[in-house]
């Protein structure tokens, strides 16, 4: 079931260190990026199909050519590892097991972007791991596989890691680059035609940690080989998280179009003794819940996703056991995004905490059905009014959690 | 007033990042990051110290501080207690955690131990969903907790101070 392309290192002890890693292939597809044209490197993936793995899963080719060409300003590559989606603990794996991985990644979009510095902006929590990718760089400047010129060629490349200082918005992409430059994370209002991301006035790309991982397997080996997993639209792989009352939660890398339930039960070893499954939200906090229905005949690529009214996200998958309450667990994340809304929007900041103080007095006995039409009625506020998607995806797994077991919310009501 | 200045390990890594970014406004989340290693927290002088540095005004600082829920903006306890409270952690066993805390070292989230040893705060998702349920003990991770791997880390920060 497995098919492993970025997390191919991953089992191999030591390969976070440059001699291990170039023992195992890392760096070897550099030579023939040199061959290549810049615009090819970027043609191939486009025409590998590579989505995004940070949540939205929009293409990734596609998005390199919203680099202005041949600007006189400096253009920037910034990888975003700030991983901070519940349930999703992906990037921290190539963080720890194959930082070289990345590095080569970012060698390879760098060179088709035509782009000089790059910075890997990693959680602030992640303090293990962003010294781990800082010694992974500082050997690879040593040996001249970074710097002035990237393995003896003419082209110069920085690479810097930046770490986070704790907020979860800070993943979004625009509200990222802004605590890049030194200020609060707070979302920037979106161009109304697809363009590039903005790094003090100059040209930028953000990707995702393991979107630039994925990048060299496709310049070594072209983007037909990529295409031999996954799906025709989900082409590839994706390094899928599971957590929560599974034998062996942990972090698998699979071709796109896997059985949800097939997973759970080979990889992740099956329910844990005694534990039946209820319920599972599937790519990360922010996706809408599955009953476990849904999740017998959930197909794991970004279209049956959709189709079945939910999303792929991060592929960090929470499953829920017929233990949790869904009351408490629908306040659990209400709390979390309370917490992490940055408070520009007042939809948002209003509503999470709005939601919260329900749940809370639900919890407490005082709850009535009445509230669930607030809760809903909060949620259709927050959808679609505010400047990120932080607040639609609140709205999304709140009324997902109330439509789909609205009768445990009323158990709730009756206990008073 | 006192005054705070970075020792002249923290000036030299100050003056490594600065050169590596467009605008040294960047610095401002590494800078801070210094401060709180050296310190254990940002101090208010420390604030006025960093503004001086990097062409700001203090209550610049203080803003972008008061963003980012990782910076101590209060002297905390010497060992740092986070337990992560969100869904998979949750679901796995982090409240016996925090009841454990409460047991054993007499506090809640959010303070400090009488004899400053240990600081205790609920934190949401660190990302280690797959070893839930998890904490920190001073930003090291320790995952697939019970009461009983909590004691013994208690123990070992106790022994070493």
């Amino acid at each position: 079931m497995q098919v492993k392309i970025v997390s191919q290192n991953f089992d191999i002890p030591n390969a976070h260190t440059l001699k291990v890693a170039q023992e195992n292939g890392r760096y070897s597809t550099i030579e023939k990026l040199f061959t290549m044209n810049p615009d090819d490197v970027t043609e191939e993936v486009v025409k590998s199909g590579l989505r995004g793995k940070g949540g939205g899963g929009a293409p990734c080719g596609p998005k390199w050519k919203y680099m202005p060409k041949n600007d006189p300003r400096p253009s920037y590559l910034i990888v975003n590892g700030d991983e901070s989606e519940p349930g999703t603990f992906k990037d921290r794996q190539i963080f720890e097991y194959d930082p070289h991985l990345l590095i080569e990644g970012i060698i390879c979009s760098s060179y088709a972007m035509d782009i000089h510095d790059a910075y890997i902006y990693i959680r602030g929590e992640y303090k293990f791991w962003s010294d781990r990718v800082d010694a992974a760089i500082e050997e690879a400047y040593a040996a001249g596989i970074i710097g002035e010129k990237v393995m003896g060629h003419d082209f110069a490349l920085n690479i810097t890691v930046h770490r986070g200082g704790g907020a979860y918005i800070c993943g979004e992409k625009s509200a990222l680059i802004e605590s890049l430059e030194g200020k609060r994370g707070h979302p920037r209002l979106k161009p109304h035609q697809k363009e590039c991301e903005w790094f003090f006035g100059n040209p930028a790309t953000v990707n995702n940690v393991e979107t630039i991982a994925s990048v060299p397997y496709i310049v070594e080996n072209g983007s037909d080989a990529y295409r031999e997993f996954g799906t025709k639209s989900s082409p590839g792989t994706m390094l899928f998280a599971m957590s929560g009352a599974v034998k062996n939660p942990g972090v698998y890398e699979l071709p796109f179009g896997v059985k949800m339930i097939d997973f759970i039960n080979t990889l992740g070893g099956g329910m844990q003794d005694g534990k039946k499954l209820k319920a599972l939200i599937p790519g990360g906090s922010s996706c809408p819940i599955l009953t476990a229905e849904e999740v017998e005949n959930a197909v794991l690529d970004y279209e049956s996703m959709w189709d079945i009214g939910s999303t792929l996200g991060t592929g960090g998958m929470i499953v829920i056991d017929d233990s949790a309450n869904m009351v408490e667990v629908a306040k659990n994340l209400i709390e979390f995004y309370h917490h992490e809304s940055c408070g520009q929007c007042t939809p948002c900041r209003e509503g999470t905490g709005w939601i919260d103080k329900i749940l809370k007095n639900v919890l407490e006995g005082s709850g009535s059905e009445e509230d669930l039409n607030t809760i809903l009625d909060v949620c259709g506020t927050m959808n679609g009014k505010t400047i990120c998607v932080f607040a639609p995806a609140v709205s999304d797994i709140i009324t997902s959690i109330v439509k789909k077991f609205r009768s445990e919310f009323i158990l709730e009501f009756n206990k008073n | 007033m006192n005054t705070f200045v970075y020792t002249e390990e923290k000036e030299k890594e100050f003056q490594r990042l600065i050169v590596k970014y467009p605008n040294s406004d960047s610095m401002m989340l590494p800078a801070l990051w210094l401060v709180q290693e050296q310190i254990g927290w940002i101090s208010p002088e420390s604030m006025i110290y960093i503004a001086n540095k990097l062409k700001k005004q203090p209550i610049e600082v203080h803003s972008f501080a008061s963003f980012y829920t990782m910076f101590n903006l209060k002297p905390i306890g010497t060992h740092h207690i986070e337990v992560c409270k969100t869904l998979s952690c949750m679901m796995m066993g982090a409240p016996d955690l925090k009841k454990h805390i409460k047991d054993t070292l007499g506090i809640e989230p959010g303070q400090t131990s009488e004899d400053g040893l240990f600081h205790f705060t609920q934190v949401e998702c660190m990302g280690a969903c797959g070893g839930a349920p998890s904490i920190a003990i001073n930003g090291e991770y320790h995952e697939n907790m019970s009461p009983s791997k909590l004691d013994s880390l208690v123990r070992e920060c106790k022994s070493c101070k």
